[in-house]
């Protein structure tokens, strides 16, 4: 980790109409950190989210990522960010290869070096074997693996990771966050949302948003001593249930 | 009472792929059970099966005492079914979908109101609301009701908190801990290790079999080795220098710590710790301190595959 910031907010503000989603939030994180974005079903974390990655503009306050603000740099940032889903990452008819070569593509990188980059990511994921064989016909953990991989064949500062490690059983789950931390531990920031707080304890730090403010941030284990449990869930859950009812 | 589901030798294939490999299994009446493993692992499948949707390839199945593949219109009635995919219709509003359900299985909201009340009740004040433009843990809600509805006496549930935020869920568990409290059988399936401590009894599966079947308690109490919780201020350089570490049987991340099993038994809990940071000590790592921990589920599943998990290193 070093002291660069890779993502710094200040009083960021995002409205819809009479209804503030993102309400005044600030934060810092640091480049090679692993960070936990959470927050619960209408709490404003996809809206958060949307402005960070260029997707959507701010109504006030400011916020850099990469080094670009979100204002006016919006394009170079989604050149400077990598995105895994767990649910949706790659087209299961594609051939491995092929869809390395469609998201080169997509990420703009001539030609000649997606040629290279692939034969260097196949090689280090072992799977020369399998390069024209078609996604869907691979297994869960490798895929997952796959894009990772290719989240970052544009070598981005900063991956947002949506779920990693959903639905996987855990002996695949513990060699996807080896992968995580080797990759902070290059240099890359890494942003994962997710619903479950067992896999929020595998981050550096985390932010629990509330009602469109940043409820708490800090360590897992001191979000655990601040709220006197042992828990992470309890700890979401005494945030998030003051408000009691859920958003229909 | 007889038992609510008695499963032996089920088995199904797709094509090539053996999705339930020769399940056998007994949920008692009353009893909340759990299945728990991965994508992958035959949940959907063996809940489609209990449910009549599937046929088994061989086995059996006798849920409520009726063979799933025989009996089946006489089943179907007394059995509420909640697949893992929301299945409802997004177009009609809550209320009509739980009337449609109701009207399926011969029956009407007005008749069967007390049953669902728990949950109905958060769901009334958006009863015109499109089902579709409900949020995910409201969205979960209402296929409980509509599964409820017609009174079955067993309840499937198929990856009910797959997507939920943390306080749907625990709502959730809460509301099938009352149900189970009225005397109803649930089977619930769950990719998630921390919901299986929900569950009076649990299954964990892998690759279409059943890797262990006894009470949370009983599972974790099976773990066989002493248990250690290794922290340090650079986790990743850790992991990697505890897997040079001579005595190490297993090192694995685990949320904010790294879980670590010794080679050698037998030995007193407070050496093996003082091995381990005087070690890791030793390559310069700073912050850190190992201490002894109960095992979880998920160390237990850890230890049950051993290493027949799915490898990234395996050919596909």
């Amino acid at each position: 980790m070093t002291d660069q910031i890779a993502i710094e907010a200040r009083e960021l503000t995002r409205t819809f109409a009479s209804f503030t989603a993102v309400d005044r939030i600030s934060l810092e994180v640091r480049a090679g950190e692993i960070f936990g974005f959470l927050g619960a079903n209408g709490a404003g974390k996809t809206t958060a989210m949307r402005m960070f990655i260029g997707l959507l503009a701010p109504s006030s306050g400011t916020a850099r990522v990469a080094g670009h603000d979100v204002y006016s740099g919006s394009e170079a940032i989604k050149r400077s960010i990598g995105y895994m889903s767990q649910r949706f990452s790659l087209y299961e008819d594609l051939t491995v290869r092929e869809n390395i070569r469609l998201y080169g593509g997509v990420y703009g990188l001539p030609d000649k070096e997606i040629r290279a980059r692939s034969e260097g990511m196949l090689a280090r994921l072992g799977m020369e074997q399998s390069a024209d064989t078609q996604v869907r016909a691979i297994p869960l953990g490798w895929r997952q693996k796959l894009s990772f991989s290719v989240a970052l064949l544009h070598r981005p500062q900063i991956v947002f990771l949506d779920e990693p490690t959903g639905g996987v059983d855990p002996i695949t789950r513990r060699q996807f966050w080896e992968l995580i931390y080797q990759t902070a531990a290059e240099g890359t920031t890494v942003l994962v949302t997710t619903h479950y707080m067992d896999e929020a304890e595998y981050c550096d730090r985390i932010s629990i948003m509330v009602a469109g403010r940043i409820g708490a941030m800090g360590t897992p284990a001191e979000l655990k001593r601040e709220f006197v449990t042992d828990s992470m869930d309890e700890v979401f859950v005494r945030l998030a249930r003051p408000s009691q009812v859920e958003a229909p | 009472m007889t038992d609510a589901v008695v499963v032996e030798g089920l088995t199904k294939r797709f094509g090539s792929t053996t999705a339930v490999h020769e399940v056998s299994l007994v949920v008692r009446t009353g009893e909340l059970f759990g299945c728990i493993g991965a994508d992958g692992a035959g949940k959907t499948s063996l809940f489609r099966m209990l449910a009549t949707l599937l046929l088994p390839d061989a086995g059996t199945a006798r849920v409520l005492g009726l063979d799933v593949a025989r009996d089946l219109w006489a089943l179907r009635p007394r059995l509420g079914y909640m697949p893992g995919r929301f299945s409802l219709y997004p177009d009609l509003s809550v209320e009509e979908n739980l009337r449609f359900f109701a009207s399926v299985f011969g029956t009407s909201l007005e008749r069967e109101y007390d049953q669902i009340a728990p949950i109905y009740v958060q769901l009334e004040p958006f009863r015109q609301r499109r089902a579709g433009a409900l949020s995910g843990g409201m969205k979960q809600k209402l296929a409980l009701c509509c599964a409820l509805v017609h009174r079955p006496d067993i309840l499937l549930l198929d990856e009910p908190t797959t997507g939920v935020d943390a306080v749907s869920r625990r709502e959730f568990w809460e509301l099938l801990a009352r149900f189970k409290a009225s005397g109803l059988t649930i089977i619930v399936s769950t990719p998630y290790m921390d919901e299986a401590t929900r569950c009076d009894r649990i299954a964990l599966m892998q690759q279409g079999r059943i890797l262990a079947l006894d009470t949370p308690d009983a599972i974790t109490r099976a773990f066989a080795r002493t248990l250690f919780a290794v922290r340090a201020n650079d986790r990743y350089r850790t992991l990697l220098a505890l897997r040079e570490y001579p005595h190490t049987h297993t090192i694995y991340p685990f949320g904010e710590v790294l879980h670590y099993t010794d080679r050698r038994t037998g030995l007193p809990a407070g050496s093996v710790a003082e091995g381990v940071t005087a070690f890791l000590a030793g390559r310069g790592l700073t912050g850190v301190s190992a201490g002894t921990i109960p095992a979880t589920i998920e160390d237990s599943f850890i230890a049950y595959l051993g290493g027949g998990a799915e490898s990234w290193h395996a050919s596909p």
